[in-house]
């Protein structure tokens, strides 16, 4: 099952390999995709948030807004549900995959923390291969992965937002290949740390949403983008 | 007519039962006078099992997605695995305190128990694996959040390094068996390993 999936990353991200050039990666071209992954869904609800939502749809709302905005902006954008529906982690991947995106961003809300948490995997960087392992995938886009966590972190900054960053261990992003993130919308807190927006308002969904667009423009013009080497 | 011996066997057999009868009686007696001696003697002060030293508990808090030492004074069996198990029960009643800054029910008592293995394809004979079972309690009530379960998955195995050096990787169990992740984000299918609290792909117990 495994070298089937191997053989699909190969697809996905190697048609390059037939050109010649290997360490470009597959987002170089004029095609400019954004995959948006709405983290959990059907029989997985996620989080409960204190307003009684589950995160599941929380998910699925900030990622409509999304949408929204970067296919107003003229991006592509293929996302892994529209509804709530259950999507395997490996199916999620193999979306994201096939797409050849230039930016994949896993959506998730909590009810713990402060502002936007921005999570890269934890996988250390290496270099392309001809067959990548699944589950680690992810590993010859981290450097990019990386850089593209510095530009959101810049514009979610910018737009007055409170972010944290880390490398986790992510199941499901670690299958992708393409920069990815992880961005887990937190409750918006005052100096006080007392809560000033929940994860599931919709001002503050659209606040974030708006950086996060924003984020990938300036990303898709970024030199890091297709600059950016594995160590 | 009874005979003699009859009566004389008749007369044995009574003193011997009066006399046994007696007896249990004083034997009944003496029982419950020592249960009650007992009570009254029973210790209220739970006994000192071992000494007090100082641990270092590397400390999440959600507000700022870190991790910080701290050091506390606390009774550490020589024991390795209940060394194991006392420090990560004095960091989970950190996170169960009113001011904790990673809030998480359950305490001490949500770490069920420690076990520690030899390391798999470890470098150093030395090295170990620490499987930490965690009780189902406290996976239910742990808020869930790819930030919040992080951290107290991550800050298990940094208080293990810090703690017990020998020990190089830990596994999560919850109630004695493996559970994909502990409230929906973080993944307890993976070796974790305390050097850099980060996984390794393909590792199984």
């Amino acid at each position: 099952m495994h070298w089937s999936r191997a053989i699909a990353v190969l697809v996905a991200g190697g048609l390059s390999l037939q050109s010649g050039a290997q360490q470009a990666p597959p987002t170089s071209g004029t095609r400019f995709v954004v995959v948006i992954d709405a983290a959990h869904g059907g029989d997985d609800t996620g989080a409960h948030l204190s307003s009684g939502q589950l995160e599941k749809a929380a998910n699925l709302a900030l990622s409509v807004r999304l949408r929204s905005l970067l296919a107003a902006r003229g991006f592509q954008v293929v996302t892994t549900r529209e509804n709530d529906a259950s999507v395997d982690l490996n199916h999620r991947a193999e979306i994201a995959n096939h797409a050849s995106a230039a930016v994949c961003l896993s959506l998730h809300v909590t009810e713990s923390g402060s502002g936007v948490h921005l999570f890269a995997s934890s996988l250390a960087p290496a270099p392309p291969t001809r067959f990548m392992p699944w589950k680690t995938a992810q590993a010859a886009w981290e450097t990019r992965s990386l850089a593209l966590a510095g530009a959101v972190n810049s514009a979610l900054t910018h737009a007055g937002l409170n972010v944290t960053l880390g490398r986790i261990p992510l199941p499901g992003v670690e299958s992708m290949t393409c920069p990815a993130l992880a961005v887990e919308l937190g409750p918006q807190r005052d100096p006080d740390k007392k809560i000033t927006a929940e994860p599931d308002n919709p001002d503050y969904q659209a606040q974030v949403a708006t950086a996060l667009a924003a984020a990938v423009l300036e990303w898709r013009y970024d030199p890091s983008r297709t600059e950016a080497r594995q160590q | 007519m009874i005979p003699r011996y009859q009566k004389i066997l008749f007369v044995i057999l009574l003193i011997a039962a009066l006399g046994m009868g007696l007896k249990l009686w004083q034997l009944r007696e003496r029982a419950h006078k020592r249960l009650l001696t007992g009570q009254t003697v029973a210790p209220t002060a739970a006994p000192v099992v071992a000494p007090a030293e100082q641990a270092t508990l590397v400390v999440a808090n959600d507000l700022d997605n870190s991790l910080v030492p701290q050091v506390h004074s606390l009774p550490l069996p020589a024991d390795p695995g209940a060394r194991a198990r006392a420090v990560l029960g004095k960091l989970l009643d950190l996170y169960a305190a009113p001011e904790s800054t990673h809030q998480v029910t359950g305490g001490a008592a949500s770490v069920a128990q420690v076990f520690l293995l030899r390391a798999q394809g470890a470098r150093d004979p030395g090295d170990q694996l620490a499987v930490v079972n965690l009780t189902g309690t406290f996976a239910a009530s742990h808020p869930a959040g790819l930030e919040t379960e992080s951290l107290t998955v991550l800050s298990i195995c940094a208080t293990l390094r810090s703690n017990l050096p020998n020990v190089t990787e830990v596994r999560f169990l919850v109630d004695g068996v493996e559970r994909p992740t502990l409230a929906g984000h973080a993944d307890l299918t993976r070796t974790y390993l305390t050097s850099e609290a980060a996984p390794v792909e393909g590792t199984r117990l």
